[in-house]
Protein backbone atom coordinates (compact mmCIF):
# COMPACT_ATOMS: atom_id res chain seq x y z
CA UNK A 1 0.00 0.00 0.00
CA UNK A 2 1.13 3.45 -0.80
CA UNK A 3 0.41 6.29 1.57
CA UNK A 4 -1.42 9.00 -0.31
CA UNK A 5 -1.99 11.62 2.30
CA UNK A 6 -1.50 11.59 6.04
CA UNK A 7 -3.33 13.82 8.48
CA UNK A 8 -3.51 13.76 12.22
CA UNK A 9 -6.12 11.03 12.58
CA UNK A 10 -6.58 9.78 9.08
CA UNK A 11 -4.24 8.18 6.60
CA UNK A 12 -5.25 7.60 3.00
CA UNK A 13 -3.92 4.57 1.19
CA UNK A 14 -4.04 3.59 -2.39
CA UNK A 15 -3.54 -0.01 -3.50
CA UNK A 16 -0.39 -0.68 -5.41
CA UNK A 17 -0.90 -2.73 -8.51
CA UNK A 18 1.50 -5.56 -8.78
CA UNK A 19 3.08 -5.96 -12.17
CA UNK A 20 5.67 -8.60 -11.55
CA UNK A 21 3.24 -11.55 -11.60
CA UNK A 22 4.30 -12.96 -8.28
CA UNK A 23 1.85 -15.05 -6.30
CA UNK A 24 -0.30 -17.93 -7.46
CA UNK A 25 -0.80 -18.45 -11.16
CA UNK A 26 -4.06 -19.87 -12.42
CA UNK A 27 -3.60 -22.80 -14.76
CA UNK A 28 -6.59 -23.31 -17.03
CA UNK A 29 -5.41 -26.17 -19.19
CA UNK A 30 -6.09 -28.84 -16.58
CA UNK A 31 -3.48 -31.28 -15.43
CA UNK A 32 -3.29 -34.55 -17.23
CA UNK A 33 -0.79 -37.28 -17.45
CA UNK A 34 1.46 -37.07 -20.45
CA UNK A 35 3.41 -34.16 -21.74
CA UNK A 36 1.46 -30.89 -22.12
CA UNK A 37 1.28 -29.43 -25.58
CA UNK A 38 4.25 -27.13 -26.06
CA UNK A 39 1.97 -24.86 -28.10
CA UNK A 40 -0.34 -24.06 -25.16
CA UNK A 41 1.95 -21.30 -23.90
CA UNK A 42 1.85 -19.62 -27.28
CA UNK A 43 -1.84 -19.81 -28.05
CA UNK A 44 -3.13 -16.78 -29.89
CA UNK A 45 -6.33 -15.73 -31.57
CA UNK A 46 -6.53 -16.80 -35.20
CA UNK A 47 -6.37 -13.87 -37.62
CA UNK A 48 -9.79 -12.41 -38.25
CA UNK A 49 -10.46 -10.40 -41.39
CA UNK A 50 -13.53 -8.92 -39.74
CA UNK A 51 -11.36 -7.52 -36.97
CA UNK A 52 -8.76 -6.31 -39.44
CA UNK A 53 -11.16 -4.62 -41.86
CA UNK A 54 -13.91 -3.40 -39.54
CA UNK A 55 -12.80 -0.84 -36.99
CA UNK A 56 -16.28 0.29 -35.99
CA UNK A 57 -18.82 -2.44 -36.48
CA UNK A 58 -21.88 -0.35 -35.61
CA UNK A 59 -21.02 2.13 -38.35
CA UNK A 60 -19.68 -0.24 -41.01
CA UNK A 61 -21.66 -1.31 -44.07
CA UNK A 62 -20.76 -3.10 -47.27
CA UNK A 63 -21.40 -1.94 -50.81
CA UNK A 64 -20.65 -3.36 -54.23
CA UNK A 65 -18.95 -1.43 -57.03
CA UNK A 66 -20.87 -1.23 -60.26
CA UNK A 67 -18.95 0.18 -63.22
CA UNK A 68 -15.47 1.37 -64.07
CA UNK A 69 -15.31 4.97 -62.84
CA UNK A 70 -12.77 4.25 -60.10
CA UNK A 71 -10.53 1.62 -61.74
CA UNK A 72 -7.52 3.93 -61.28
CA UNK A 73 -7.98 3.70 -57.51
CA UNK A 74 -8.21 -0.08 -57.67
CA UNK A 75 -11.99 -0.24 -57.45
CA UNK A 76 -13.12 -2.61 -60.17
CA UNK A 77 -16.59 -3.61 -61.21
CA UNK A 78 -18.13 -5.99 -58.64
CA UNK A 79 -15.54 -5.33 -55.93
CA UNK A 80 -16.77 -5.26 -52.35
CA UNK A 81 -16.32 -2.02 -50.43
CA UNK A 82 -16.05 -1.63 -46.68
CA UNK A 83 -17.75 1.64 -45.81
CA UNK A 84 -17.43 3.33 -42.43
CA UNK A 85 -20.05 6.00 -41.75
CA UNK A 86 -18.38 7.21 -38.56
CA UNK A 87 -15.34 8.67 -40.34
CA UNK A 88 -15.21 12.35 -41.23
CA UNK A 89 -15.06 13.16 -44.93
CA UNK A 90 -11.79 14.81 -45.95
CA UNK A 91 -9.83 15.81 -49.02
CA UNK A 92 -8.62 12.78 -51.02
CA UNK A 93 -10.77 10.26 -49.15
CA UNK A 94 -12.82 7.87 -51.25
CA UNK A 95 -16.47 8.21 -50.31
CA UNK A 96 -19.82 6.62 -51.07
CA UNK A 97 -22.06 9.57 -51.93
CA UNK A 98 -25.67 9.97 -52.83
CA UNK A 99 -26.09 12.54 -55.55
CA UNK A 100 -29.30 13.38 -57.39
CA UNK A 101 -31.00 10.10 -56.74
CA UNK A 102 -28.04 7.77 -57.20
CA UNK A 103 -25.29 6.18 -55.13
CA UNK A 104 -21.80 6.76 -56.42
CA UNK A 105 -18.26 6.12 -55.21
CA UNK A 106 -15.67 8.83 -55.96
CA UNK A 107 -12.63 10.53 -54.50
CA UNK A 108 -13.45 13.74 -52.62
CA UNK A 109 -11.52 16.81 -53.77
CA UNK A 110 -11.97 19.85 -51.60
CA UNK A 111 -10.59 22.96 -53.25
CA UNK A 112 -11.09 26.37 -51.67
CA UNK A 113 -14.87 26.44 -51.28
CA UNK A 114 -15.61 23.82 -53.91
CA UNK A 115 -16.29 20.14 -53.57
CA UNK A 116 -15.52 17.85 -56.48
CA UNK A 117 -16.25 14.16 -56.93
CA UNK A 118 -13.20 12.90 -58.78
CA UNK A 119 -13.46 9.67 -60.80
CA UNK A 120 -10.26 7.73 -61.39
CA UNK A 121 -10.80 6.84 -65.03
CA UNK A 122 -10.05 9.27 -67.86
CA UNK A 123 -13.34 8.36 -69.57
CA UNK A 124 -15.28 9.97 -66.72
CA UNK A 125 -15.56 13.63 -65.84
CA UNK A 126 -15.25 15.07 -62.35
CA UNK A 127 -18.54 16.22 -60.86
CA UNK A 128 -18.74 19.58 -59.15
CA UNK A 129 -21.14 19.51 -56.23
CA UNK A 130 -23.25 22.64 -56.00
CA UNK A 131 -26.16 23.73 -53.89
CA UNK A 132 -28.52 22.63 -56.62
CA UNK A 133 -27.49 19.01 -56.15
CA UNK A 134 -29.35 16.72 -53.81
CA UNK A 135 -26.19 15.50 -52.11
CA UNK A 136 -25.10 13.45 -49.08
CA UNK A 137 -21.77 11.90 -48.20
CA UNK A 138 -23.02 8.50 -47.06
CA UNK A 139 -19.80 6.96 -45.76
CA UNK A 140 -16.05 6.69 -46.21
CA UNK A 141 -14.52 3.71 -48.02
CA UNK A 142 -11.86 2.07 -45.86
CA UNK A 143 -11.06 -1.09 -47.84
CA UNK A 144 -11.77 -2.77 -51.12
CA UNK A 145 -12.07 -6.54 -51.33
CA UNK A 146 -11.67 -8.16 -54.72
CA UNK A 147 -11.76 -11.63 -56.15
CA UNK A 148 -8.73 -12.50 -58.26
CA UNK B 1 -25.50 14.62 2.06
CA UNK B 2 -27.97 13.84 -0.69
CA UNK B 3 -29.85 10.60 -0.51
CA UNK B 4 -29.78 8.46 -3.58
CA UNK B 5 -32.83 8.87 -5.77
CA UNK B 6 -34.33 11.55 -3.57
CA UNK B 7 -35.14 14.78 -5.27
CA UNK B 8 -33.82 17.74 -3.37
CA UNK B 9 -36.22 20.56 -4.05
CA UNK B 10 -35.45 24.18 -3.68
CA UNK B 11 -37.97 26.83 -4.64
CA UNK B 12 -38.12 25.96 -8.32
CA UNK B 13 -35.08 23.85 -9.03
CA UNK B 14 -34.62 20.16 -8.46
CA UNK B 15 -31.26 18.48 -8.25
CA UNK B 16 -31.40 14.80 -9.04
CA UNK B 17 -28.68 12.31 -8.67
CA UNK B 18 -29.85 9.68 -11.15
CA UNK B 19 -31.48 10.63 -14.39
CA UNK B 20 -33.22 8.53 -17.02
CA UNK B 21 -33.26 9.04 -20.75
CA UNK B 22 -35.65 7.59 -23.27
CA UNK B 23 -34.11 7.33 -26.70
CA UNK B 24 -36.69 6.67 -29.40
CA UNK B 25 -35.98 6.22 -33.11
CA UNK B 26 -38.22 8.42 -35.23
CA UNK B 27 -40.54 6.39 -37.49
CA UNK B 28 -38.00 3.59 -37.19
CA UNK B 29 -38.95 1.24 -40.04
CA UNK B 30 -39.50 4.10 -42.48
CA UNK B 31 -36.17 5.61 -41.40
CA UNK B 32 -34.36 2.29 -41.99
CA UNK B 33 -35.68 2.26 -45.57
CA UNK B 34 -34.49 5.84 -46.05
CA UNK B 35 -30.91 5.10 -44.98
CA UNK B 36 -30.44 2.86 -48.00
CA UNK B 37 -32.74 4.77 -50.29
CA UNK B 38 -32.24 8.49 -49.64
CA UNK B 39 -34.67 9.22 -52.49
CA UNK B 40 -37.39 8.56 -49.95
CA UNK B 41 -36.39 11.56 -47.82
CA UNK B 42 -39.14 14.18 -47.54
CA UNK B 43 -41.58 11.78 -49.20
CA UNK B 44 -44.47 9.84 -47.65
CA UNK B 45 -43.34 6.32 -46.72
CA UNK B 46 -45.49 3.56 -45.22
CA UNK B 47 -44.37 0.13 -44.00
CA UNK B 48 -46.82 -2.78 -43.97
CA UNK B 49 -47.06 -5.59 -41.43
CA UNK B 50 -46.30 -9.24 -42.21
CA UNK B 51 -48.18 -10.44 -45.29
CA UNK B 52 -48.65 -6.80 -46.29
CA UNK B 53 -51.64 -6.56 -43.96
CA UNK B 54 -51.74 -3.04 -42.55
CA UNK B 55 -49.61 0.04 -42.01
CA UNK B 56 -47.26 -0.28 -39.03
CA UNK B 57 -44.83 2.60 -39.58
CA UNK B 58 -45.21 5.94 -41.32
CA UNK B 59 -42.91 8.79 -42.19
CA UNK B 60 -43.96 12.25 -40.95
CA UNK B 61 -45.07 13.06 -44.52
CA UNK B 62 -47.33 10.00 -44.60
CA UNK B 63 -48.83 11.01 -41.25
CA UNK B 64 -49.40 14.54 -42.57
CA UNK B 65 -51.44 13.39 -45.58
CA UNK B 66 -53.59 11.26 -43.29
CA UNK B 67 -52.37 7.65 -43.52
CA UNK B 68 -53.59 6.25 -40.18
CA UNK B 69 -51.62 3.76 -38.12
CA UNK B 70 -53.02 0.31 -38.79
CA UNK B 71 -54.58 1.30 -42.12
CA UNK B 72 -55.46 -1.95 -43.97
CA UNK B 73 -53.33 -2.05 -47.13
CA UNK B 74 -56.12 -3.25 -49.41
CA UNK B 75 -58.39 -0.40 -48.37
CA UNK B 76 -55.70 2.21 -48.96
CA UNK B 77 -54.33 0.87 -52.23
CA UNK B 78 -55.91 3.65 -54.22
CA UNK B 79 -54.99 6.30 -51.68
CA UNK B 80 -51.33 5.25 -51.75
CA UNK B 81 -51.27 5.52 -55.52
CA UNK B 82 -53.02 8.84 -55.63
CA UNK B 83 -50.75 10.44 -53.02
CA UNK B 84 -47.58 8.71 -54.24
CA UNK B 85 -46.96 7.02 -50.93
CA UNK B 86 -43.91 4.75 -51.09
CA UNK B 87 -45.10 1.48 -49.63
CA UNK B 88 -42.83 -1.29 -48.30
CA UNK B 89 -43.33 -4.79 -46.93
CA UNK B 90 -41.69 -5.14 -43.54
CA UNK B 91 -38.03 -6.07 -43.88
CA UNK B 92 -37.31 -7.44 -40.39
CA UNK B 93 -33.80 -8.66 -41.18
CA UNK B 94 -32.89 -5.05 -42.00
CA UNK B 95 -34.79 -3.43 -39.11
CA UNK B 96 -33.41 -5.97 -36.66
CA UNK B 97 -29.83 -5.32 -37.70
CA UNK B 98 -30.25 -1.54 -37.62
CA UNK B 99 -31.83 -1.83 -34.16
CA UNK B 100 -28.86 -3.88 -32.93
CA UNK B 101 -26.52 -1.15 -34.16
CA UNK B 102 -28.50 1.61 -32.45
CA UNK B 103 -28.70 -0.28 -29.14
CA UNK B 104 -25.04 -1.12 -29.27
CA UNK B 105 -24.16 2.56 -29.74
CA UNK B 106 -26.37 3.42 -26.76
CA UNK B 107 -24.32 1.03 -24.64
CA UNK B 108 -21.32 3.27 -25.28
CA UNK B 109 -23.02 6.06 -23.32
CA UNK B 110 -24.01 4.22 -20.15
CA UNK B 111 -23.77 0.66 -18.83
CA UNK B 112 -27.36 0.85 -17.57
CA UNK B 113 -29.76 0.37 -20.44
CA UNK B 114 -33.12 -1.29 -20.90
CA UNK B 115 -33.97 -2.12 -24.48
CA UNK B 116 -37.67 -1.39 -24.35
CA UNK B 117 -38.61 -2.31 -27.91
CA UNK B 118 -37.01 -2.61 -31.34
CA UNK B 119 -36.75 1.17 -31.60
CA UNK B 120 -36.59 2.58 -28.07
CA UNK B 121 -34.47 2.18 -24.97
CA UNK B 122 -34.30 3.61 -21.47
CA UNK B 123 -30.88 4.72 -20.30
CA UNK B 124 -30.01 5.41 -16.71
CA UNK B 125 -27.29 7.87 -15.80
CA UNK B 126 -25.89 6.99 -12.40
CA UNK B 127 -23.17 9.26 -11.10
CA UNK B 128 -23.27 11.60 -14.08
CA UNK B 129 -23.53 14.60 -11.71
CA UNK B 130 -20.89 16.59 -13.52
CA UNK B 131 -22.27 15.97 -16.97
CA UNK B 132 -24.34 18.42 -18.93
CA UNK B 133 -26.95 15.82 -19.81
CA UNK B 134 -28.56 18.03 -22.41
CA UNK B 135 -25.28 18.11 -24.34
CA UNK B 136 -24.80 14.41 -23.68
CA UNK B 137 -28.24 13.71 -25.15
CA UNK B 138 -27.29 15.68 -28.21
CA UNK B 139 -24.10 13.67 -28.54
CA UNK B 140 -26.15 10.45 -28.41
CA UNK B 141 -28.43 11.70 -31.18
CA UNK B 142 -25.57 12.90 -33.36
CA UNK B 143 -23.64 9.65 -33.06
CA UNK B 144 -26.61 7.43 -33.89
CA UNK B 145 -27.53 9.65 -36.81
CA UNK B 146 -24.02 9.78 -38.24
CA UNK B 147 -23.13 6.13 -37.73
CA UNK B 148 -26.42 4.51 -38.69
CA UNK B 149 -28.42 7.25 -40.45
CA UNK B 150 -31.33 6.79 -38.03
CA UNK B 151 -32.85 9.99 -36.53
CA UNK B 152 -33.79 9.77 -32.85
CA UNK B 153 -35.25 11.88 -30.08
CA UNK B 154 -33.96 11.95 -26.53
CA UNK B 155 -36.03 12.78 -23.46
CA UNK B 156 -34.18 13.13 -20.16
CA UNK B 157 -35.81 13.35 -16.73
CA UNK B 158 -35.53 12.08 -13.17
CA UNK B 159 -37.98 9.20 -13.73
CA UNK B 160 -38.81 6.81 -16.55
CA UNK B 161 -42.35 8.12 -16.98
CA UNK B 162 -41.11 11.72 -17.14
CA UNK B 163 -38.41 10.76 -19.63
CA UNK B 164 -41.23 9.46 -21.86
CA UNK B 165 -42.97 12.83 -21.52
CA UNK B 166 -39.71 14.68 -22.27
CA UNK B 167 -39.24 12.49 -25.33
CA UNK B 168 -42.70 13.39 -26.63
CA UNK B 169 -41.82 17.08 -26.29
CA UNK B 170 -38.51 16.62 -28.12
CA UNK B 171 -40.35 14.81 -30.91
CA UNK B 172 -43.18 17.34 -31.14
CA UNK B 173 -40.99 20.46 -31.16
CA UNK B 174 -37.90 19.57 -33.20
CA UNK B 175 -37.02 23.18 -34.01
CA UNK B 176 -37.05 24.39 -30.41
CA UNK B 177 -35.51 21.27 -28.85
CA UNK B 178 -33.22 19.95 -31.58
CA UNK B 179 -34.49 16.51 -30.67
CA UNK B 180 -33.36 16.62 -27.03
CA UNK B 181 -35.50 17.74 -24.11
CA UNK B 182 -34.58 17.58 -20.47
CA UNK B 183 -36.93 17.99 -17.53
CA UNK B 184 -34.56 19.16 -14.83
CA UNK B 185 -36.55 21.78 -13.00
CA UNK B 186 -39.87 21.66 -11.26
CA UNK B 187 -41.07 24.47 -13.48
CA UNK B 188 -40.34 22.49 -16.65
CA UNK B 189 -41.95 19.40 -15.16
CA UNK B 190 -45.20 21.20 -14.36
CA UNK B 191 -45.27 22.87 -17.77
CA UNK B 192 -44.69 19.53 -19.49
CA UNK B 193 -47.41 17.79 -17.48
CA UNK B 194 -49.88 20.55 -18.27
CA UNK B 195 -49.07 20.14 -21.95
CA UNK B 196 -49.29 16.36 -22.30
CA UNK B 197 -52.70 14.81 -22.82
CA UNK B 198 -53.57 11.98 -20.48
CA UNK B 199 -53.95 9.58 -23.42
CA UNK B 200 -50.31 10.15 -24.38
CA UNK B 201 -48.96 9.33 -20.94
CA UNK B 202 -47.04 6.07 -20.74
CA UNK B 203 -49.12 3.28 -19.25
CA UNK B 204 -52.53 4.96 -19.47
CA UNK B 205 -54.64 2.49 -21.38
CA UNK B 206 -57.88 3.15 -23.17
CA UNK B 207 -60.08 1.89 -20.34
CA UNK B 208 -58.34 4.09 -17.82
CA UNK B 209 -58.60 7.05 -20.18
CA UNK B 210 -62.37 6.70 -20.28
CA UNK B 211 -62.65 6.61 -16.51
CA UNK B 212 -60.39 9.64 -16.17
CA UNK B 213 -62.30 11.53 -18.82
CA UNK B 214 -65.45 11.19 -16.76
CA UNK B 215 -63.63 12.85 -13.87
CA UNK B 216 -62.63 15.62 -16.30
CA UNK B 217 -58.98 14.68 -16.20
CA UNK B 218 -57.44 15.68 -19.50
CA UNK B 219 -53.75 16.22 -18.84
CA UNK B 220 -51.05 14.50 -16.83
CA UNK B 221 -51.13 17.53 -14.54
CA UNK B 222 -54.82 16.96 -13.78
CA UNK B 223 -53.96 13.33 -13.04
CA UNK B 224 -51.36 14.11 -10.39
CA UNK B 225 -53.83 16.40 -8.61
CA UNK B 226 -55.80 13.29 -7.65
CA UNK B 227 -55.00 12.18 -4.13
CA UNK B 228 -52.86 9.09 -3.53
CA UNK B 229 -55.68 7.56 -1.53
CA UNK B 230 -58.22 8.06 -4.28
CA UNK B 231 -55.91 6.50 -6.89
CA UNK B 232 -55.12 3.51 -4.69
CA UNK B 233 -58.78 3.04 -3.89
CA UNK B 234 -60.09 3.38 -7.43
CA UNK B 235 -57.21 2.12 -9.52
CA UNK B 236 -54.18 0.15 -8.44
CA UNK B 237 -50.62 0.38 -7.25
CA UNK B 238 -49.53 0.70 -10.91
CA UNK B 239 -51.34 4.01 -11.36
CA UNK B 240 -50.09 5.20 -7.99
CA UNK B 241 -46.53 4.44 -9.07
CA UNK B 242 -47.15 6.32 -12.29
CA UNK B 243 -48.36 9.32 -10.29
CA UNK B 244 -45.19 9.28 -8.19
CA UNK B 245 -43.10 9.02 -11.34
CA UNK B 246 -44.85 12.03 -12.82
CA UNK B 247 -44.23 13.90 -9.57
CA UNK B 248 -40.53 13.27 -10.09
CA UNK B 249 -40.13 10.48 -7.55
CA UNK B 250 -38.71 7.33 -9.15
CA UNK B 251 -40.73 4.17 -8.56
CA UNK B 252 -39.80 2.25 -11.67
CA UNK B 253 -36.35 0.81 -12.22
CA UNK B 254 -34.66 -0.32 -15.38
CA UNK B 255 -35.87 -3.76 -16.32
CA UNK B 256 -33.28 -5.99 -17.79
CA UNK B 257 -34.92 -9.20 -18.93
CA UNK B 258 -32.61 -12.13 -19.32
CA UNK B 259 -34.77 -14.38 -21.43
CA UNK B 260 -38.13 -13.99 -23.08
CA UNK B 261 -41.10 -14.94 -20.98
CA UNK B 262 -43.16 -16.15 -23.88
CA UNK B 263 -42.62 -16.79 -27.55
CA UNK B 264 -45.22 -16.34 -30.26
CA UNK B 265 -45.57 -17.08 -33.93
CA UNK B 266 -48.74 -15.64 -35.43
CA UNK B 267 -49.53 -14.86 -39.03
CA UNK B 268 -52.30 -13.74 -41.31
CA UNK B 269 -52.87 -16.13 -44.17
CA UNK B 270 -52.54 -14.93 -47.71
CA UNK B 271 -56.08 -16.14 -48.36
CA UNK B 272 -58.67 -17.53 -45.98
CA UNK B 273 -59.09 -21.17 -44.95
CA UNK B 274 -62.29 -22.86 -44.00
CA UNK B 275 -60.97 -26.44 -43.96
CA UNK B 276 -59.31 -28.00 -40.95
CA UNK B 277 -56.45 -29.60 -42.90
CA UNK B 278 -54.87 -26.37 -44.03
CA UNK B 279 -55.25 -24.89 -40.58
CA UNK B 280 -53.70 -27.96 -38.95
CA UNK B 281 -50.75 -27.62 -41.26
CA UNK B 282 -50.28 -23.93 -40.45
CA UNK B 283 -50.59 -24.50 -36.70
CA UNK B 284 -48.05 -27.28 -36.90
CA UNK B 285 -45.62 -24.98 -38.72
CA UNK B 286 -46.11 -22.18 -36.18
CA UNK B 287 -45.67 -24.64 -33.31
CA UNK B 288 -42.46 -25.94 -34.89
CA UNK B 289 -41.17 -22.41 -35.22
CA UNK B 290 -41.96 -21.67 -31.55
CA UNK B 291 -40.21 -24.87 -30.47
CA UNK B 292 -37.18 -23.89 -32.49
CA UNK B 293 -37.05 -20.48 -30.82
CA UNK B 294 -37.38 -22.19 -27.43
CA UNK B 295 -34.41 -24.43 -28.17
CA UNK B 296 -32.38 -21.44 -29.32
CA UNK B 297 -32.73 -19.70 -25.96
CA UNK B 298 -32.51 -22.93 -23.97
CA UNK B 299 -36.05 -22.81 -22.61
CA UNK B 300 -38.90 -25.28 -22.35
CA UNK B 301 -42.56 -24.37 -22.09
CA UNK B 302 -45.32 -25.44 -19.76
CA UNK B 303 -48.21 -23.97 -21.66
CA UNK B 304 -49.29 -23.58 -25.27
CA UNK B 305 -51.89 -21.10 -26.48
CA UNK B 306 -53.46 -21.50 -29.90
CA UNK B 307 -55.20 -18.56 -31.57
CA UNK B 308 -57.60 -18.66 -34.48
CA UNK B 309 -59.46 -15.77 -36.01
CA UNK B 310 -61.58 -14.85 -39.00
CA UNK B 311 -61.04 -11.70 -41.06
CA UNK B 312 -62.21 -8.85 -38.85
CA UNK B 313 -62.19 -6.42 -41.76
CA UNK B 314 -64.92 -8.37 -43.51
CA UNK B 315 -67.83 -7.79 -41.20
CA UNK B 316 -70.38 -9.32 -43.57
CA UNK B 317 -69.07 -12.88 -43.17
CA UNK B 318 -69.42 -15.07 -40.05
CA UNK B 319 -66.90 -13.98 -37.45
CA UNK B 320 -65.13 -16.30 -35.06
CA UNK B 321 -62.26 -15.32 -32.84
CA UNK B 322 -61.08 -17.87 -30.34
CA UNK B 323 -58.14 -19.26 -28.45
CA UNK B 324 -57.34 -22.27 -26.35
CA UNK B 325 -54.59 -22.91 -23.87
CA UNK B 326 -53.14 -26.29 -23.11
CA UNK B 327 -51.14 -27.03 -19.99
CA UNK B 328 -48.54 -29.72 -20.48
CA UNK B 329 -47.70 -32.32 -17.86
CA UNK B 330 -44.01 -31.62 -18.29
CA UNK B 331 -42.07 -28.70 -19.79
CA UNK B 332 -40.85 -29.36 -23.28
CA UNK B 333 -38.97 -27.91 -26.21
CA UNK B 334 -39.79 -30.77 -28.56
CA UNK B 335 -41.32 -29.77 -31.89
CA UNK B 336 -43.27 -33.02 -31.90
CA UNK B 337 -44.90 -32.60 -28.50
CA UNK B 338 -45.68 -28.90 -29.02
CA UNK B 339 -47.02 -29.47 -32.51
CA UNK B 340 -49.27 -32.35 -31.46
CA UNK B 341 -50.67 -30.44 -28.52
CA UNK B 342 -51.28 -27.36 -30.67
CA UNK B 343 -53.07 -29.42 -33.32
CA UNK B 344 -55.32 -31.08 -30.73
CA UNK B 345 -56.16 -27.63 -29.42
CA UNK B 346 -56.95 -26.13 -32.80
CA UNK B 347 -59.16 -29.08 -33.78
CA UNK B 348 -61.18 -28.54 -30.61
CA UNK B 349 -61.86 -24.86 -31.31
CA UNK B 350 -62.31 -24.97 -35.08
CA UNK B 351 -65.82 -24.21 -36.33
CA UNK B 352 -66.76 -25.30 -39.82
CA UNK B 353 -68.24 -22.69 -42.09
CA UNK B 354 -65.95 -19.93 -40.86
CA UNK B 355 -63.34 -18.45 -43.16
CA UNK B 356 -60.24 -18.15 -41.00
CA UNK B 357 -57.69 -15.49 -41.82
CA UNK B 358 -55.26 -15.56 -38.95
CA UNK B 359 -53.75 -18.11 -36.59
CA UNK B 360 -50.99 -18.31 -34.09
CA UNK B 361 -49.20 -20.33 -31.46
CA UNK B 362 -47.83 -18.88 -28.24
CA UNK B 363 -45.66 -20.86 -25.86
CA UNK B 364 -45.39 -19.60 -22.33
CA UNK B 365 -44.60 -20.63 -18.76
CA UNK B 366 -40.97 -20.94 -19.77
CA UNK B 367 -38.32 -22.64 -17.67
CA UNK B 368 -34.66 -23.27 -18.41
CA UNK B 369 -34.42 -26.62 -20.20
CA UNK B 370 -31.45 -27.96 -18.30
CA UNK B 371 -32.88 -27.71 -14.80
CA UNK B 372 -36.59 -28.35 -14.99
CA UNK B 373 -38.20 -30.62 -12.44
CA UNK B 374 -38.87 -34.18 -13.43
CA UNK B 375 -42.42 -35.39 -13.20
CA UNK B 376 -42.83 -38.67 -11.40
CA UNK B 377 -45.13 -40.27 -13.96
CA UNK B 378 -44.87 -38.37 -17.19
CA UNK B 379 -41.72 -37.22 -18.84
CA UNK B 380 -40.53 -36.41 -22.26
CA UNK B 381 -39.40 -39.25 -24.42
CA UNK B 382 -35.61 -38.91 -24.01
CA UNK B 383 -35.15 -39.64 -27.70
CA UNK B 384 -36.71 -36.27 -28.58
CA UNK B 385 -33.74 -34.37 -27.27
CA UNK B 386 -31.23 -35.88 -29.66
CA UNK B 387 -33.79 -35.90 -32.46
CA UNK B 388 -34.40 -32.18 -32.06
CA UNK B 389 -30.73 -31.35 -32.05
CA UNK B 390 -30.27 -33.21 -35.35
CA UNK B 391 -33.37 -31.45 -36.66
CA UNK B 392 -31.89 -28.03 -35.85
CA UNK B 393 -28.47 -28.90 -37.25
CA UNK B 394 -29.89 -30.06 -40.56
CA UNK B 395 -32.11 -27.03 -40.93
CA UNK B 396 -29.20 -24.71 -40.19
CA UNK B 397 -27.02 -26.56 -42.67
CA UNK B 398 -29.49 -26.76 -45.53
CA UNK B 399 -31.59 -23.75 -44.65
CA UNK B 400 -35.18 -23.04 -45.61
CA UNK B 401 -36.70 -25.71 -43.38
CA UNK B 402 -35.85 -28.78 -45.41
CA UNK B 403 -36.63 -30.97 -42.40
CA UNK B 404 -40.21 -30.78 -41.29
CA UNK B 405 -42.40 -32.89 -39.11
CA UNK B 406 -45.07 -35.01 -40.74
CA UNK B 407 -47.91 -32.62 -39.90
CA UNK B 408 -46.29 -30.03 -42.07
CA UNK B 409 -46.73 -30.39 -45.79
CA UNK B 410 -43.35 -30.98 -47.42
CA UNK B 411 -44.37 -30.00 -50.91
CA UNK B 412 -46.03 -26.88 -49.84
CA UNK B 413 -43.87 -23.84 -49.48
CA UNK B 414 -45.76 -21.12 -47.76
CA UNK B 415 -44.78 -17.66 -48.58
CA UNK B 416 -45.58 -14.44 -46.89
CA UNK B 417 -47.02 -11.89 -49.17
CA UNK B 418 -44.20 -9.38 -49.52
CA UNK B 419 -44.84 -7.52 -52.70
CA UNK B 420 -42.91 -4.40 -51.73
CA UNK B 421 -39.85 -5.86 -50.05
CA UNK B 422 -36.62 -3.86 -50.04
CA UNK B 423 -33.23 -5.64 -50.16
CA UNK B 424 -31.67 -7.00 -46.97
CA UNK B 425 -28.86 -4.46 -47.26
CA UNK B 426 -26.99 -5.52 -44.13
CA UNK B 427 -27.62 -9.24 -43.74
CA UNK B 428 -27.42 -10.73 -47.27
CA UNK B 429 -24.23 -10.26 -49.27
CA UNK B 430 -26.06 -10.43 -52.59
CA UNK B 431 -28.44 -7.64 -51.60
CA UNK B 432 -25.99 -4.94 -50.46
CA UNK B 433 -25.93 -1.40 -51.85
CA UNK B 434 -24.66 -0.93 -55.38
CA UNK B 435 -22.55 2.15 -56.06
CA UNK B 436 -21.50 3.44 -59.45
Amino acid sequence: MKVLQSQQNLTFYSPEISTDNTGAIFVDVGISAGFPSPADDFKQQRISLDKELIKNKEATFFARVSGQSMVGAGLDDNDLLVVDRSLEPAHNKIAVCFIDGEFTVKRLKIEANDLWLQPENSNYKPIKVTEENDFVIWGIVTSVIKKV
Amino acid sequence: MKLKNTPVMSSSFITFIDMFALVDCNNFYASCERVFNPNLCNKPVAILSNNDGCVISRSDEAKAIGVPMGAPAFKYKHFFKEHQVHVFSSNYPLYGDMSTRVMSILHQFTPDIEVYSIDEAFLQFKGFDNYDLSLYGDKIRQRILKWTGIPTCVGIAPTKALSKVANKIARKFPKQTNGVFIIDTDQKRVKALKWIKIKDVWGIGRRLQKRLKIKNINTAYDFIQLSDEWILKNFSIIEWKLKKELEGIPTLELEIPKIKKSIATTRSFETTFSDIDNIKERISTFATSCAEKLRKQGSSCHMIVVLLSSDRHKKNIPQHRTNKSVILSYPTDSSLVISNAAIDAVVSIFKSGVKYKRAGVIVTGLVPTDNHQLNLFLNENPKHKSLMSVFDQLNTKFGDYKIKIANQDLKRTWKMRQEHLSPRYTTAINEILKVK
